[in-house]
Parts: structure tokens; C-alpha cells; sequence
């Protein structure tokens, strides 16, 4: 999802934050979700980890780093932006662009695994999947997310999931990584009691 | 960015800096195997042309289509002006055939400006009169940066016809908001009334100052705008302002040659000098290219509304 803003949906939104999981949950999630990633393509042949910005980048970065910990097999790691392709372009301002880098090799014929924070309405990962296919053409492409909170907008789902988190549509999903926000973790910002008047569609907010 | 992009001379740090930062996302699009994005699918730019020019109207109108907007060409001769339509009038045909977007060159310096009070979609300044051609500057700053790393601290020197020259004008501006420092050399004839209050150095001697610039960019001698002599002849003119190969070997090893184009070879810049591994002259076309994408998407990929 990570909208690419960039910016923390739980400073921006008043509303009570709950923690819900905690640094070490998810260096034992991001673990599970190597292993799984190893046992699903036997032993990680052909895979290639795609984040998509903005903490989808570490995150496929920390799946790799597991992989080669377990299996001693280095994955390629890149990234790739689906702003340009996303279908709610004109909903809003404009949004920046990030880096897409496809790592040497390409994607043909590869397993691309595409890695994002939150799995919310799944329009950014159909955004993903056309962004890809302007790079080549992958054997298979499988999704892994850190957080699934539900209410799909399209038919799509996650081949890997860290977590599911049935939320309300009203709240947020924060998910907050060291290397971009300093520290681990991943909030649930449920709006203020007696603001639900005031809580306005969340659109695609991680 | 605003709705329009009209000059560099008040466009901000900021804007000048998001316009290069998305370049470079878009340049990267030239890497992937379809270099087509459906970014503004749907939308139409008019590129309106009142004076020649290949290089520019069909930079912009790859960058247009590599984003998948509709391209309209309007060109002034063959069309309604040529029989006498005023520019309101064709703006307002443009209006109502629902352009998003006027990518406008002029010979009138203004007429941009003029255009962006009469239409609602965003204004796109391809250059006016002698005033200035802004996204020729931000591709200049662009190709500066890609290869040496950064505009701020640059030395930066603009050679010859400053008169004239509006892509000079928007180089200045750009440059000096992004930090370099600029100096323009040109006989005194062709250098403009008050440009000792523009925020550059200005010298006439330029063999004093190549050796102390980063970056040196000669300007074509614009003999269709020049209704006087402003020098002796063409010959004395390359003698003196002319970058020819022993003057080239005076620049620092590190320093570019740009040129804006289209060059006169043997005038204002040697042949081994515009062919040289320090000339940017094939990158700066290429780069056009990105930073046209850039600018459009800046103004036409969101709804309108500042994020």
C-alpha cells in the first residue's frame, strides 16, 4: 500500500494509537515469511524480491537478508513504483515518484515476489502488476505483505502474509520500520470517539 | 508546482528541485523494455507553435506520448493564424476542443503568460521572444547534475549571444536559485541594457574565465533576431567567443560543454570540440525528454490540487 506520501497516517489523523505489533513480532514474522517464501519455491530458485515503495524496499531487503541467513542463497532485491500506473491519480494532488530498481538479470522468466507493508484495498498491487509487465515477463509473480487488513477492492490476495488485522475501514494501519521511521512497529489509529461524523473515507491510507 | 510553468525566474528551490528529482524517475523509463506509461491516459496536450522548431515541439510531444496523452500539433503557418486569427481566439478554439494542457512557443516575449489568463488548462512556456524557455533550463541544470552530481557551488559560464538568448534568461534564473554561480561573456553588443542587474558575473574576456568553470555553455549567434551588426564579422566573432579546440583544453579536466542547439559548427563551438567526451550536447536531447515528462506530470497527473 504505502502511499507514497510517505508521510505517517498516525500523526496526521487525531485518534488513539494502539501498538499492535511489537519490534520483535516482526523479526519473527519477517522470519516465518522467509522460510515460507523458501519452502513455497524450493529453496528460492528463480526468486526475485520487488518492494514496492516505500517500506516494501526494506522490507523485501530483510526478507533477503533472512533467506541468505537460513539458506545461504542471496536473493536479487529490488524496487518498483506503481505511482504511475495506479487508477486514483486524479482522486488527489500529485504524488512523487520513487525509485524503481530492477535488479540485473531482469524478470523474465523469474519468480517475482512482490513485497509491500500493508495488503488493504489492492489497487496498489494491480498498479504493481502493470508496472512489472513494462519490465518483462515473469514466470510467476507471487505477493507477500507484512499486514492484510481486508476489504479488498479488487481480486487480489497475498501469497505471503506477516499478519491478518481485520480493521474498520475507519481506522489507519501504521506500519513503522527502522531503517525509514527509526524504529519497528505497527499501530492501529482508530478515529476519536464521537468524531465517527467526522471520519472521512481512509481512500487507500496504509 | 503551480498550474503553469511559464518562467524559471519565479519558480521556487523546491519546485526546481521536485521538477528534477521526478526527471530522474522518469529517465529510468527510457531503461524498461516498454517505455510507454499510462499516466495520463486521457489527456490532451496541445503543443502550439508559432515559431519554428523541430527539437523542442517533438521533445515535447514524445514526452507527452511516452505518458499516453493525445498530442495535438498546432502549428501557425497552414493553420487559422496564418489568416489573420488573433492568439485569443485560437486559445479559445483550444479551450473548447478541451486541451488539458498548451505547450506554447511565441515569438512575442509574454504571450505565454497572455495564454494562461485565457485558457483553463495548465501553460507550458516553450519559449517566448527573448524572454525565456524554461524547460531548457531545467534540462541544462538536469544534465549538470547527472553528470557532475549537483548544480549548487557550480561555476557556470554562458558564452555569446546573451542578447537574444532566452534560454540564457532561464539558465540564469534556474542556475542561481539552484546555487551555481554564473558568468556570462559576450562581445558588449550582445549582452542586454540591464543585465548588471541580473545576478551574474559578466565578462568579456573568455579565455579568463574557462579555466575556472564547471560547466561552460555556448549559445548559438541568433542571426534571424538580429536587425543591427553587432560585430565585424563572423570570423571575429569565433576568434574571439568561439570555443575551439585550444580553448577547450584550457577547461578543467572535470568541465561539460553544453549547447542548447542547434549548433553552427565552426561559429561559436569547434567540431572536436562538440564531438568531445566533455560535450553533453546528444545527452542534453535525450534528457529533454525526461524533464518534459516530468513537468507534465507535474501538472497534469493529479487532480489539479496542490498535495
Amino acid at each position: 500500500m504505502a502511499s507514497a506520501a510517505a508521510s505517517d497516517p498516525a500523526s496526521r489523523r487525531p485518534g488513539i494509537a494502539r501498538t499492535v505489533l511489537s519490534a520483535d513480532d516482526i523479526t519473527r514474522i519477517v522470519s516465518r515469511m522467509a522460510h515460507q517464501i523458501l519452502e513455497k519455491t524450493s529453496g528460492g530458485a528463480g526468486v526475485v524480491l520487488l518492494g514496492v515503495p516505500t517500506r516494501g524496499v526494506p522490507l523485501a531487503h530483510r526478507l533477503a537478508q533472512r533467506v541468505h541467513a537460513v539458506e545461504g542463497v542471496d536473493l536479487p532485491v529490488g524496487s518498483l513504483d506503481p505511482t504511475m500506473y495506479r487508477d486514483d491519480l486524479r482522486l488527489r494532488g500529485v504524488r512523487p515518484l520513487e525509485v524503481t530498481e530492477i535488479p540485473d538479470g531482469g524478470v523474465d522468466g523469474r519468480v517475482v515476489i512482490l513485497v509491500d507493508d500493508v495488503l488493504y484495498s489492492g489497487r496498489t498491487v494491480r498498479a504493481a502488476l502493470d508496472a512489472l509487465a513494462a519490465y518483462g515477463r515473469p514466470r510467476t509473480v507471487q505477493l507477500a505483505v507484512l499486514v492484510d487488513r481486508g476489504h479488498r477492492e479488487l481480486p487480489i490476495r497475498a501469497d505471503y502474509v506477516g499478519k491478518n488485522m481485520p480493521t474498520s475501514r475507519r481506522a489507519s494501519v501504521a506500519v513503522r520500520l527502522r531503517e525509514i521511521d527509526g524504529a519497528d512497529g505497527v499501530l492501529i489509529v482508530s478515529p476519536e470517539a464521537g468524531l465517527t461524523g467526522a471520519a472521512a473515507d481512509p481512500g487507500e491510507l496504509p | 508546482m503551480k498550474g503553469h510553468l511559464l518562467s524559471t525566474e519565479d519558480l521556487s528551490r523546491d519546485d526546481a528541485l521536485v521538477v528534477l528529482d521526478t526527471a530522474e524517475r522518469m529517465a529510468r523509463v527510457a531503461e524498461a523494455s516498454v517505455r510507454k506509461l499510462p499516466t495520463l491516459r486521457g489527456r490532451t496536450v496541445v503543443n502550439l507553435f508559432f515559431e519554428d522548431s523541430t527539437r523542442t515541439r517533438t521533445s515535447f510531444e514524445v514526452a507527452a506520448k511516452r505518458l499516453s496523452a493525445d498530442v495535438i500539433n498546432f502549428s501557425a503557418r497552414g493553420s487559422s493564424v496564418s489568416k489573420g486569427e488573433s492568439l485569443k481566439d485560437t486559445a479559445q478554439t483550444l479551450e473548447a476542443m478541451g486541451a488539458d494542457a498548451v505547450v506554447c512557443r511565441h515569438p512575442a516575449s509574454g504571450a505565454p503568460h497572455r495564454l494562461a489568463t485565457w485558457v483553463r488548462g495548465s501553460v507550458v512556456n516553450a519559449g517566448d521572444g527573448t524572454h525565456e524557455h524554461p524547460t531548457q533550463a531545467l534540462l541544462d541544470a538536469f544534465t549538470m547534475r547527472r553528470r557532475l552530481g549537483r548544480v549548487d557551488g557550480l561555476a557556470v559560464t554562458i558564452v555569446g549571444d546573451v542578447l537574444h538568448s532566452r534560454v540564457a534568461r532561464s539558465n540564469v534564473w534556474l542556475l542561481t536559485t539552484l546555487g551555481a554561480s554564473v558568468t556570462v561573456v559576450a562581445p558588449p553588443t550582445l549582452l542586454p541594457l540591464g543585465v548588471s542587474s541580473w545576478p551574474v558575473e559578466v565578462s568579456y574576456d573568455l579565455d579568463a574565465v574557462l579555466p575556472k568553470s564547471d560547466v561552460v555553455m555556448m549559445l548559438r549567434v541568433q542571426r534571424e533576431r538580429m536587425s543591427a551588426a553587432f560585430f565585424p564579422t563572423e570570423r571575429e566573432y569565433s576568434r574571439r567567443y568561439g570555443l575551439d579546440v585550444d580553448r577547450a583544453a584550457t577547461l578543467p579536466e572535470h568541465a561539460l560543454v553544453m549547447h542548447p542547439g542547434p549548433m553552427v559548427r565552426g561559429m561559436e563551438i569547434a567540431s572536436a570540440v562538440a564531438d568531445s567526451a566533455r560535450s553533453t550536447v546528444v545527452e542534453q536531447v535525450a534528457n529533454g525528454v525526461s524533464v518534459r515528462m516530468a513537468v507534465l506530470y507535474l501538472l497534469l497527473g493529479g487532480s489539479g490540487e496542490v498535495s
